[in-house]
């Protein structure tokens, strides 16, 4: 399409020396979008929308944040207490953590069912996992600054994973604490790093989005477009659609925020630090609780360090570990099926990460840790060979609008190969 | 391999390729010396390094008894063991143990075991040292987290904690006054 014209004069002598609005026009109103895009398709853009809610949240909170042992509670509890509306800033905060990541759990489970990181869209998937990771690294090192006994603890534990790397994992995990425990020095780099990588997040997410604007969201069918009438402009179409989503989210978060502020937290945490007395029973924040199953299930501690990584690592290669060319869960009877046992799977793991590790806890911590991982090593590759996809439409306007006869199966098929 | 005028050498190598070598080389240098003062920052500083020793009055202590005392940060306990905790320690078969070490390695003076306690799995504090605390199956420490047990001498016997919890350097400054550090 041939470059807008823009009415408004100053907008005109804007775009000629800095084209903001034509790349705007670009990528909100000739940018094509399947039709056919179902509610899952929401989470993206929530997920964008909480990560700016965070960083609001939180540079607010640092204005009155303390990072001390001394007093680093004590101002948490003045935030909630004494400073204008602290309390409101900070439940939004803390709870806009656990919902952000309900919000890119989500995310990432409508990928795996559409099949979303098949070619060409290998790139858009890595970086979501990196954002996953950076996510991840934020959460925890924000969770230790209210310097309760989970954050204190919580910080031991996880830096101390470091320590079963063979010969330097003690150093590094001296290095890690700045000392020989965590401690000032340990508060002191993680809300240096706490304020920093959100930003970095924000620039993976830029990338992010250019990768998926390169070849345009996925579909529920999981076929190419093919052409015109089977795609609208984002525009006002599908921001109007997100922003009901929107609407809708924000009524579950508020009746958190608003209601019930510490449901997802932990009450130890509102006992200060104490470096000599180590709660009964550590458990991170509900969203890591899988991971840390992983890593209980293994009785030796490399190994399961290694493991409880691996299980995020895996997502990596996912691409080329399902070789199915086949996007669409809709199309593949099997793969439906284990993907449902596969949320089923992460479900399980994070209930029995939420338990201590004794009786029978640890027989089905191990059964679903190695579940996960047939899942992804063993299920994923064998369908990629022997399960027998139905056939695909020929279009997204098909199914709808009727094409006459169905076509024979694989014929649409090509479509999902076309650019692999 | 001297450079002719022209700056080609006999084997093809040019002045050029020297000096394009050479910078690269210090350039490289000079980046990983940066990045070493990056990195190094974050090691333990002069202060922290200096809060080295702590002073131990083991007067008060009953028979059976143990006090936590923190050195460098962490806790440090000291226990007084009873005749039949010794026994215990001593008699127990190193090809038992997942870590082996007996229990005359771990002590200077039998009745006065002195450990760092901090659980050689995921550093939690184990549990053991009041009256009330459970002591896990072998009399010594439990740790809770992800339950492993050490024995009177501080060994580990069961559990996932890979290794005995550590002695730290001590010595006695008379017969009631330990150093540590
Ligand atoms: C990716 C986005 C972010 C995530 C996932 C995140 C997560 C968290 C979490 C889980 C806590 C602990 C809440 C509690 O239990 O009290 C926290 C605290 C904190 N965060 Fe963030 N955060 C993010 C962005 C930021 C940013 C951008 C800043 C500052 C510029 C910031 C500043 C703070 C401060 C000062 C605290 C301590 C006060 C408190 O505990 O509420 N955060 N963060
Ligand atoms: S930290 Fe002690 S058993 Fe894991």
């Amino acid at each position: 399409m041939a470059a807008p014209k823009f009415e408004n004069p100053i907008v005109r002598w804007i775009d000629y020396r800095l084209p903001v609005f034509t790349f705007m026009h670009h990528e909100m109103h000739e940018y094509p979008t399947p039709k056919n895009l179902n509610y899952w398709w929401n989470f993206g853009s929530l997920a964008g929308f909480m990560l700016i809610v965070m960083i609001l949240t939180g540079i607010m909170l640092a204005m009155h944040y303390t990072p001390h042992v001394d007093h680093a509670f004590d101002s948490v509890e003045r935030i909630r207490r004494d400073v204008p509306f602290g309390w409101l800033i900070q439940f939004i905060h803390m709870n806009g953590a656990s919902f952000f990541f309900i919000l890119v759990y989500i995310h990432i489970f409508r990928g795996l069912y559409y099949g979303s990181y098949k070619s060409p869209r290998e790139i858009l998937w890595i970086l979501g996992v990196v954002i996953l990771l950076l996510m991840m690294a934020t959460a925890f090192m924000g969770y230790v600054l209210p310097w309760g006994q989970m954050s204190f603890w919580g910080a031991t534990v996880i830096t101390n994973l470091f320590s079963a790397i063979p010969l330097v994992g003690e150093h590094i995990v001296s290095w890690l604490w700045g000392g020989f425990a965590v401690d000032n020095a340990t508060l002191n780099r993680f809300y240096s790093l706490h304020y920093l990588l959100p930003f970095v997040i924000v620039g993976v997410v830029v990338l992010h989005v250019v990768a998926l604007h390169t070849h345009g969201s996925n579909n529920p069918l999981g076929i190419e477009l093919r052409g015109k009438q089977d795609s609208i402009p984002f525009h006002p179409y599908y921001t109007i659609k997100d922003m009901f989503g929107l609407g809708l989210f924000l009524t579950i978060f508020c009746l958190f925020v608003f209601f019930a502020p510490d449901y997802l937290g932990h009450p130890d945490n509102y006992v200060p630090a104490n470096p000599l007395v180590t709660p009964p029973h550590i458990v991170p924040e509900w969203y890591f609780l899988p991971f840390f199953a992983i890593l209980r299930a293994i009785p030796d501690k490399l190994l399961g360090v290694v493991a409880m990584f691996a299980a995020i690592a895996v997502l990596f290669i996912l691409p080329w570990l399902d070789r199915s060319p086949v996007r669409s869960a809709r199309f593949r009877p099997i793969y439906k099926q284990v993907f449902w046992l596969l949320v089923l799977d992460c479900l399980v793991l994070g209930y029995i990460g939420s338990q201590p590790a004794e009786g029978w806890y640890i027989h089905i911590g191990r059964l679903a840790t190695i579940y996960y991982f047939a899942h992804f090593f063993v299920i994923l590759p064998l369908l990629s060979v022997f399960e027998r996809p139905r056939p695909l439409p020929l279009s997204i306007g098909e199914p709808v609008l009727g094409g006459g006869s169905s076509p024979p199966a694989g014929g649409g098929g090509a479509g999902a190969m076309e650019r692999a | 391999m001297a450079a002719t005028a022209d700056g080609a050498g006999g084997d093809g190598v040019t002045r050029r390729d020297f000096l394009e070598y050479a910078a690269g080389g210090m350039g490289a240098v000079g980046a990983a010396a940066a990045g070493w003062a990056l990195i190094d920052n974050m090691n333990p500083a002069a202060d922290v390094l200096a809060l080295s020793t702590t002073e131990v009055d083991l007067e008060a202590i009953e028979p059976g008894q143990s006090i936590t005392v923190v050195w460098q940060k962490k806790p440090v306990f000291v226990r007084r063991r009873t005749e039949a905790e010794i026994r215990d320690a001593e008699d127990t078969p190193l090809d038992s143990l997942p870590d082996p070490m007996a229990d005359t390695d771990r002590v200077q003076k039998a009745e006065w075991l002195i450990l760092v306690g901090v659980c050689t799995h995921l550093g939690c504090i184990p549990l053991g040292q009041k009256d009330t605390d459970e002591k896990g199956e072998y009399g010594g420490w439990f740790c809770p987290c992800h339950g492993s047990h050490y024995d009177t001498s501080g060994r580990i016997r069961k559990g996932p904690a890979p290794e005995n919890l550590p002695v730290p350097p001590y010595r006695f400054l008379d017969d009631t006054r330990i150093l540590i550090g």
